[in-house]
């Protein structure tokens, strides 16, 4: 089920702030954040956002398109290096 | 008999069913239209009159069906890849995008069973 509309669009409260400030200030550095389950809103294009995967930060470049997704989906969890014996094992 | 949108042409169906052999033209759809125009979903496509075909085409004309249709579907895709999210990475591979298991079965999505060779072999 989607989310009710009433409440707009989920971003962590701090990000929010974050991203706003990093806006106001023309863009320096990355946003680290662990909120997987925020939704990219058009403040944030043209930001990069260091997003955890769990294990490290992935740095995401938000572009107009992403606009709409969730930070998560462009971090990904998991890593596929191929199965044992196939012969282009551990291609990225 | 029956031409529309370009290169469609069922006959000896029942128009509700007929109809559903353009892209883009389903059960629902198809009904809504002939609901539309007051023509029965019984009437076979080569019953219809040139009035009626040609009302049909009309409404028909009003939708996105085929060419146009599938290459909207094919953006969408390409936009998922381009921005390099989970579905997109997903369609690159030929995965099931939506959580499904992988392990077995799937093969709608990874396509004709690749066996691979047992490469263990017992020595004694």
């Amino acid at each position: 089920m989607s989310r009710s509309l009433k409440k707009g669009p989920y971003v962590h409260y701090k990000l929010e702030k974050r991203v706003i400030e990093a806006q106001e200030s023309q863009k320096k550095g990355t946003i680290k954040t662990w909120s997987r389950a925020s939704m990219i809103t058009p403040d944030f294009v043209g930001l990069t956002i260091a997003v955890h995967n769990g294990n490290k930060f992935i740095p995401v470049y938000v572009s107009e398109n992403m606009v709409g997704h969730k930070l998560g989906e462009f971090a990904p969890t998991r890593i596929f290096r191929g199965h044992a014996g196939s012969k282009d094992k551990g291609r990225k | 008999m029956a031409r529309i949108a370009g290169i469609d042409l069922p006959r000896n169906k029942r128009g509700e069913i007929g109809l559903t052999y353009i892209f883009g033209i389903g059960r629902s759809t198809a009904q809504d239209i002939l609901d539309e125009l007051g023509i029965s979903y019984d009437k076979k496509v080569n019953e219809w009159n040139d009035a009626e075909l040609a009302d049909i085409r009309e409404k028909v004309g009003q939708l996105k069906i085929e060419g146009q249709l599938r290459s909207e579907v094919q953006m969408n895709i390409k936009r998922l890849m381009d921005i390099g999210c989970y579905r997109g990475i997903r369609h690159r591979i030929g995965l099931p995008l939506r959580g499904q298991n992988t392990k077995n079965n799937a093969r709608t999505r990874k396509g004709r069973r690749k066996t691979v060779a047992n490469k263990k072999k017992v020595t004694k």
